[in-house]
């Protein structure tokens, strides 16, 4: 520590000498020797045992980094230290190694490995950030690893990890865009997602790889309307943009019947609103024949759940709302976002600009809307210019007939502002308005007129010009002020106000006809030294003057002509010389002589001023595109409305929760709850219960029994996959494609075929419950072992997610690990069980109420430790049973129930299903408790059979032996048994012992002997089964297991299995 | 979404660079500094340019421009708050947001940048989070590490961003529980030459600094909310129960929040506090002009007037003032032309007063314009919407916090026309 100082202050010279760039040339000597010295100092301090100086050693490097100086050649002695036990060595490894990778890629390849330790981490925040770093390292060659990575993250039980997941994606899809539609899929997967924490992210992440799927959008659009108001707020403004983009594609204009009004603008800058819907009536009539509108429920739906987060804290979300409601909303309700956006106002100045920009170019369609906060947009004198401009617009397009004279009076003000381009702004803006509102026109002539004595010449520049535009409109009535700016040319120098009063002397010369002359003369005299733009206007004004007058102008004009032939700039030279052709009659000048009177001086349309917002809407608000008033990279074009509205069912989604109840009104309760209930749920345990492994998950797969109708509607993938699960379940699509491709290595044995067939075989409704639960644990087991060929070995874990595997890797695996071929089909097997469905509630004993439960045998993520039990309630009463829930629940001591949210309402003829979670303590007593609806309550017991206390456990061979060589004696259990006929071939031994217990099976090299192995719930004391085959149907059962007690039972309970 | 960062100093020094994709050489900049010397001041460089391979959005706070470096679409807003949010956070580890807080203090900049946005897009940026994860220094946790080697970052994993109230750390503990909410109401305002209002409304803030161990639920109530035209809230207020009650109920944050603001609606009649009587004139063809101003107090219910401050900017051809003042100190910047009068309290029986001579440069035209009076001032124990906060429970705790609500009236953009 002691030698910081002096390094920093060697750093503080060097940097003052400034120069990084020198220590790269290796000839140079002197003081750039120190350069070097300086970085092995660096390299000695990284390779040193002490955290200090490692620590010290980074954080400069990080502020070199910061300052944008190169360190890339420290990156070997970086790299070593990725593995660091200090945390924030470790993190700045991590911001320097995200920095260089893709400059140094195959040194960064060497750090490949402990991230992938990482993804396998019991804590979800090392697996999130273990993912994160990987997937910000921009080297091509680990594209596979990354997709893997993200494929698995994505069906992640944890909601933060699924989050960095939908983080990675886009990282992924910039470094190799051929993934995409892998990427989709889990982009599809991950919006089924029912957590706020994933819902932002993942639509980012669809924004940014498919925008154009928007056909994904569809199942979860009711379910992103009603998480939004808990999303963070960043991803609030991605999904509100998203869903805006979404709606006009599927939903019909709820201003149909106005649409008529705004194709004639005219007419709608001079009505109020309120004029308009008067007008309605009328188009209203002929309208007549067309459909009635009726909203869509689900626009309805939008716009509800969007209107709250006009009172947001953060301006991008009120922006992202006003532009929705812009965009979608009927004509009458889009008023409330002004009070919002004017709130705004007060904010930054960068806020203030955008806001500005984009209150202006609605104010252009919806004027009435901004008109009571008129007063919001006056200027101050200390709003930067840039403000004021766009305030000015604002008020500008304010203007109407009834509150022109307070805006005239306020521009009067502005007029006198120091700041000189306001002054400028503010006169156009004048002209604008006595240009659009015809009862002010001659007052703003009359202000501008004064305006031409003032002292400062660009004002009086600029008001030459906007009268220029003003007097075009009428003409005759205003010949004084043609001849008083006649005298201005004395004076005024800016070249556009000369060139400008010479083109009014020249188009209205008839109305003046004395000064017309008289001005040409003075012009000429002063001709060579004048602005191009002013020469080409002499020249226009003797031209017509020549046509009109031609007594007076004749030599004058040759004189101009003349001098112009010979000005420097060509485009003076060419129009002297067309115009001489033109006007001059001679032998040789054509037809065009005749016209040439028509030429000049026919009657010219006045200009219209307008704004430069004007059909800026196209773009949509808020965006950057709209802002610039030019397509950006990567901008989503907002779709016209349909002419027909598409099919609203896609959007139903056909597996019903218990969450999601059937009436509207229901569900906006729903929606609220979150909202409310935050305060009971702030802890870990409810914050996972709601992650996918929670209700929600298991409902999907609990629900396959009854959910018929969603077999219809999918059956295309049931035809094209065979045996399929339903698609609501989050967790799914991962194990799906697991399930695929194992069957693919499965089919290498035949014995395995038969099995899955056997399984066909069973009843459809029951195979499509059991799919989500035995798929998960299936692939687990043989998912490190396939990461022993790329990463480092992983110790076995308990079943926790379900993995994906790729098919590639799959069969890499069948060569290298797995020599025995008939091993990956067996260690399928043992989850083959049937979930044996147990009563909690007979339906008499419930009056109605039947309650059922069974041992998913899925972990339980919110703690570890518990049994997780599914419970199946379905109502066969009359009525509603509402407000179900567990109470004082009477256990023996250390046994803890983690209870299942209570469920609000269970509609009649309706099922509902939850998971709760249940330590028995190794134990197979019984849980006592009470289970309460609104009207009644039932004593109901739970009692486990004990082959559901223990969780699978995946080992080797070799594992599996050292582990019973430790168990023996007391813990050993053994019993003779003989098997019968039908128990004698491997799959039903398999298929019956796992029944019985949850365990997974252990590969093993003897033809005769079946292993299994598992660890208690509680207390994870391992639990190891053999099963030897003798000659003639007999069998030796032997249990391992420190738990005695449980030992015993399983023998008993395994051997009546295989009795059967 | 947001590609690279770059922060400037006022002289154009880039002096800080980060990059959440593959690097943005520095020579982008060049666009910025471009648009910079076109828009002759500060203020008006525009916030977003576009240049031909990416887009620049930029803020400036407490002189320092925050550049970030956009490759495609993106809602402006979204990253201009953004940028805003990482100057806040900057504040509030450092004290303040400085070139030299920021060189100091680079390592944490950098740590903070990488957690607060991903790939581009915003991660982590509640100020709790944040510094769960990376600890804000603190002198004395700077000699600690230094003497046992111990770091900055946070030993523990932040569970807060796992939580769905990221706002709040899990386990906070303190021996003094405490809520203190301070009502701060602002008056914006144009006075017309006359003396007549041409625009008043009340802009106000209701700051808290909420000390309470374990997970509070709080609601405030007020005895008047009808008076909120339109507030917009932290995301910790259930927005549901403020809609049907009128009630802010809320678990806060721990620490110092902005709890709402609110705009009293324009409707109401403001009431001003101060009146100006001001003479400011330029005599025609001769070098000086004359300056009188009488500032007094009004509608002020009562309570005292404090903190007042005049700012002018007079017109550029003013070449400098001589003035006497009744009252408080005067200085004059003659190269910005600011003229800044410094009264504190106004007392009702001897009004302050500030008159002279201007002089201006000779030959220089009579200005056009006079200047406008902006006008700070202050009033202690007043809300000046007559906004009162009726209760606060706490509920979820079993101890007795102790509580406290503060009034104050300042002047926002209070400008007076002459």
């Amino acid at each position: 520590m002691s030698a910081s100082p002096a390094y920093s202050e060697e750093k503080g010279g060097s940097s003052s000498l400034g120069e990084p760039e020198y220590g790269h040339d290796p000839a140079s000597g002197g003081i750039f020797s120190s350069d070097y010295k300086r970085h092995d100092d660096l390299k000695e301090m990284l390779d040193s045992n002490k955290d200090s100086l490692k620590l010290e050693a980074m954080k400069r490097i990080v502020a070199m980094i910061a300052r944008g100086k190169n360190a890339s050649d420290l990156f070997p002695a970086v790299v070593k230290n990725v593995a660091c036990k200090n945390i924030e060595v470790k993190k700045l490894v991590y911001v320097y190694l995200v920095r260089y990778a893709e400059e140094q890629q195959d040194l960064a390849l060497l750090s490949i490995s402990t991230f992938q330790r990482g993804l396998k981490d019991p804590n979800q925040l090392i697996r999130a950030s273990a993912l994160r770093v990987l997937s910000s390292i921009r080297v091509p060659i680990i594209v596979p690893i990354m997709m893997l990575a993200i494929k698995e993250a994505a069906s992640d039980m944890s909601p933060y990890v699924r989050k960095t997941a939908a983080h990675a994606i886009p990282k992924l899809y910039s470094l190799d865009s051929d993934q995409k539609d892998q990427l989709i899929e889990v982009i599809e997967k991950l919006l089924a997602d029912k957590t706020t924490l994933v819902a932002g992210s993942v639509v980012m992440a669809f924004e940014e790889v498919c925008p154009e799927r928007i056909d994904l959008i569809h199942k979860n659009y009711r379910k992103l309307c009603n998480l939004l108001i808990d999303v963070e707020e960043w991803g609030q403004v991605v999904i509100i943009n998203m869903l805006t983009r979404y709606a006009r594609t599927q939903f019909l204009s709820p201003n149909q019947n106005e649409s008529l009004l705004e194709e004639n603008p005219e007419k709608a800058f001079y009505g109020s609103d309120e004029e308009d819907s008067k007008d309605d009536k009328p188009d209203a009539a002929s309208l007549v024949k067309r459909k009635p509108y009726v909203m869509d429920p689900d626009h309805r739906l939008l716009l509800r759940n969007t209107k709250p987060l006009l009172q947001s804290r953060n301006a991008a979300v009120v922006m992202a709302v006003a532009q929705l409601y812009f965009h979608l909303a009927p004509k009458a309700e889009v008023g409330v976002i002004a009070k919002a956006l004017v709130r705004l106002l007060r904010s930054h100045s960068e806020v203030q600009w955008v806001v500005l920009q984009n209150v202006a170019t609605m104010s252009i369609k919806r004027r009435g809307m901004f008109e009571p906060y008129l007063k919001s947009f006056y200027i101050r004198s200390t709003d930067p210019t840039q403000i004021k401009i766009l305030k000015l617009e604002v008020l500008t397009n304010l203007a109407n007939e009834t509150n022109i004279s307070t805006i005239l009076r306020e521009f009067q003000t502005y007029i006198r502002s120091m700041d000189k381009d306001f002054v400028a702004a503010t006169i156009q803006a004048i002209g604008r308005c006595a240009t659009n509102i015809g009862k002010v026109r001659d007052t703003c002539l009359n202000g501008l007129v004064q305006l031409l004595s003032n002292r400062d010449e660009l004002v009086v520049a600029e008001s030459v010009v906007v009268i220029k535009k003003l007097l075009q409109m009428q003409p005759s009535q205003h010949s004084e002020i043609i001849k008083h700016m006649a005298k201005l040319t004395d004076n005024i120098q800016v070249p556009m106000a000369r060139a400008s009063i010479l083109w009014l002397i020249g188009e209205y010369c008839e109305h003046v006809p004395k000064i017309a002359p008289d001005v040409l003369r003075k012009m000429s005299k002063s001709f060579t030294g004048e602005e191009d733009i002013v020469k080409l206007q002499v020249i226009n004004l003797a031209a017509k003057l020549y046509l009109t007058n031609s007594k007076q102008s004749k030599l004058l004009t040759q004189y101009v002509l003349n001098l112009a032939k010979y000005d420097q700039n060509y485009d003076i030279r060419d129009r002297a010389r067309f115009i001489r052709q033109l006007i001059v009659p001679t032998e040789k000048s054509g037809a065009l002589n005749k016209y040439a009177k028509k030429l000049f001086l026919a009657q010219k349309p006045a200009p219209i001023l307008e704004s430069s917002f004007k059909d800026r809407d196209h773009f949509q608000l808020g965006s950057l595109s709209h802002l610039l008033n030019a397509k950006a990279v990567g901008y989503q074009e907002l779709p016209d409305w349909p002419d027909e509205a598409p099919d609203p069912s896609v959007r139903n989604v056909e597996v019903p929760e218990w969450t999601k109840c059937t009436s509207r009104e229901k569900r906006k309760e729903k929606v609220e709850k979150p909202f409310y209930s935050d305060s009971e749920g702030e802890s870990g345990p409810t914050e996972s219960a709601d992650s996918g492994a929670g209700p929600g998950r298991l409902c999907a797969g609990q629900q396959g029994g009854t959910a018929q109708p969603w077999q219809s509607f999918h059956g295309w993938r049931q035809v094209k996959k065979g045996k399929k699960k339903p698609p609501q379940d989050e967790g799914k699509g991962g194990s799906e494609s697991s399930w695929e491709e194992g069957s693919v290595s499965e089919s290498s044995s035949s014995e395995s075929d038969s099995g899955s067939e056997a399984e066909e075989s069973q009843s459809e409704p029951e195979s499509k419950r059991r799919t989500t639960s035995w798929l998960s644990p299936v692939l687990n087991p043989l998912f490190p072992t396939c990461l022993c060929l790329t990463v480092t070995p992983v110790p076995p874990q308990p079943a926790s997610s379900p993995a994906v595997v790729s098919t590639s890797l799959v069969t890499d695996l069948e060569g290298l690990t797995l020599t025995n071929a008939s091993l990956a089909p067996t260690m399928l097997s043992p989850v083959f069980s049937t979930m044996k469905t147990y009563e909690l509630l007979h339906r008499m004993a419930g009056e109605g109420l039947s309650v059922e439960y069974y041992f998913n045998r899925q972990p339980f993520p919110p703690d570890p430790h518990m049994v997780a039990v599914q419970i199946q309630f379905s109502n066969n009463t009359e009525s509603e049973v509402k407000n179900l829930r567990v109470s004082e629940p009477k256990l023996v001591s250390g046994m803890r129930i983690q209870e299942f949210q209570e469920i609000e309402s269970l509609a009649p003829g309706d099922t509902a299903s939850v998971i709760m979670g249940i330590d028995f303590c190794d134990s197979t007593q019984a849980a006592n408790f009470q289970l309460c609806t609104h009207s009644r309550q039932f004593y109901v017991s739970i009692q486990p059979p004990v082959g559901e206390l223990m969780a699978p456990v995946f080992m080797s061979e070799n594992e599996f032996k050292k582990e019973q060589s430790k168990l023996t004696g007391m813990s050993e259990i053994t019993e003779k048994l003989t098997l019968l006929d039908k128990c004698q071939s491997d799959h039903t031994i398999v298929q019956r012992v796992t029944a019985a217990a949850n365990v997974s099976r252990v590969p093993c090299g003897a033809d005769n002997e079946y292993r299994f192995a598992a660890k208690t719930v509680t207390s994870g004391s391992l639990i190891l089964i053999t099963l030897e085959q003798k000659e003639a149907a007999r069998a030796h059962l032997t249990v391992n297991s420190e738990k005695m007690v449980i030992g015993t039972m399983l023998v008993q309970d395994i051997s009546q299995a295989l009795a059967q | 979404m947001i590609h690279s960062l770059f922060l400037i100093n006022c002289s154009g020094d880039i002096f800080l660079e980060k990059h959440w994709k593959s690097v943005v050489s520095q020579s982008v900049c060049d666009y910025f500094f471009e648009a910079q010397e076109k828009a002759a001041d500060v203020e008006n460089v525009p916030p977003v340019i576009s240049t031909p391979h990416h887009y620049l959005i930029s803020i400036y706070r407490e002189k320092i421009f925050f550049v970030s470096v956009i490759q495609t679409e993106v809602p402006p807003l979204f990253v201009i708050e953004f940028l805003h949010r990482v100057a806040d956070t900057f504040q509030d580890y450092f004290g303040e947001c400085s070139e030299t807080a920021i060189k100091d203090n680079v390592v944490i900049v950098y740590e903070l940048l990488e957690e607060m946005l991903d790939n581009g897009f915003p991660l982590a940026t509640e100020s709790n989070i944040l510094k769960e994860l990376i600890k804000p220094p603190t002198i004395l946790r700077s000699v600690v590490n230094s003497i046992t080697g111990s770091s900055n970052m946070g030993e523990t994993l932040p569970t807060g961003q796992l939580s769905n109230i990221p706002w709040r750390k899990a386990v906070v503990k303190y021996t003094n529980n405490e809520a203190y909410f301070d009502v701060i109401e602002e008056i914006d305002a144009i006075i017309d030459k006359s003396g007549s209002t041409v625009f008043a409304e009340i802009q106000g803030v209701i700051d808290s600094c909420i000390k309470l161990s374990g997970m509070p639920d709080l609601s405030l109530s007020f005895m008047n909310p009808r008076l909120l035209d339109d507030v917009s809230f932290h995301p910790c207020i259930r927005f549901k129960r403020w809609e049907s009650e009128r009630v802010l109920s809320f678990i806060p944050p721990d620490g110092n929040f902005r709890l709402i603001s609110y705009r009293v609606s324009s409707q109401n009649l403001v009431a001003i506090p101060v009146y100006v009587k001001h003479i400011i004139s330029f005599k025609e063809n001769s070098s000086s002009g004359r300056f009188d101003v009488t500032i007094g107090p009004k509608q002020n219910m009562g309570k005292t007037v404090e903190g007042v401050i005049v700012t002018v900017h007079m017109p550029k051809a003013v070449l400098n003032m001589n003035l006497t003042s009744t009252q408080g100190s005067y200085t004059f910047d003659p190269v910005l032309k600011v003229l800044t009068w410094d009264i504190g309290k106004i007392s009702p029986q001897k009004l302050p007063n500030l008159k002279g001579i201007v002089n201006l440069q000779s030959g220089a035209p009579k200005p056009e314009e006079n200047p406008s009076l902006n006008i700070q001032f202050k009033i202690q124990q007043l809300a000046i919407s007559g906004l009162k906060v009726n209760r606060l429970d706490m509920f979820g705790e079993k101890y007795k916090p102790f509580k406290g609500v503060k009034y104050i009236t300042k002047a926002g953009k209070f400008q007076v026309r002459t």
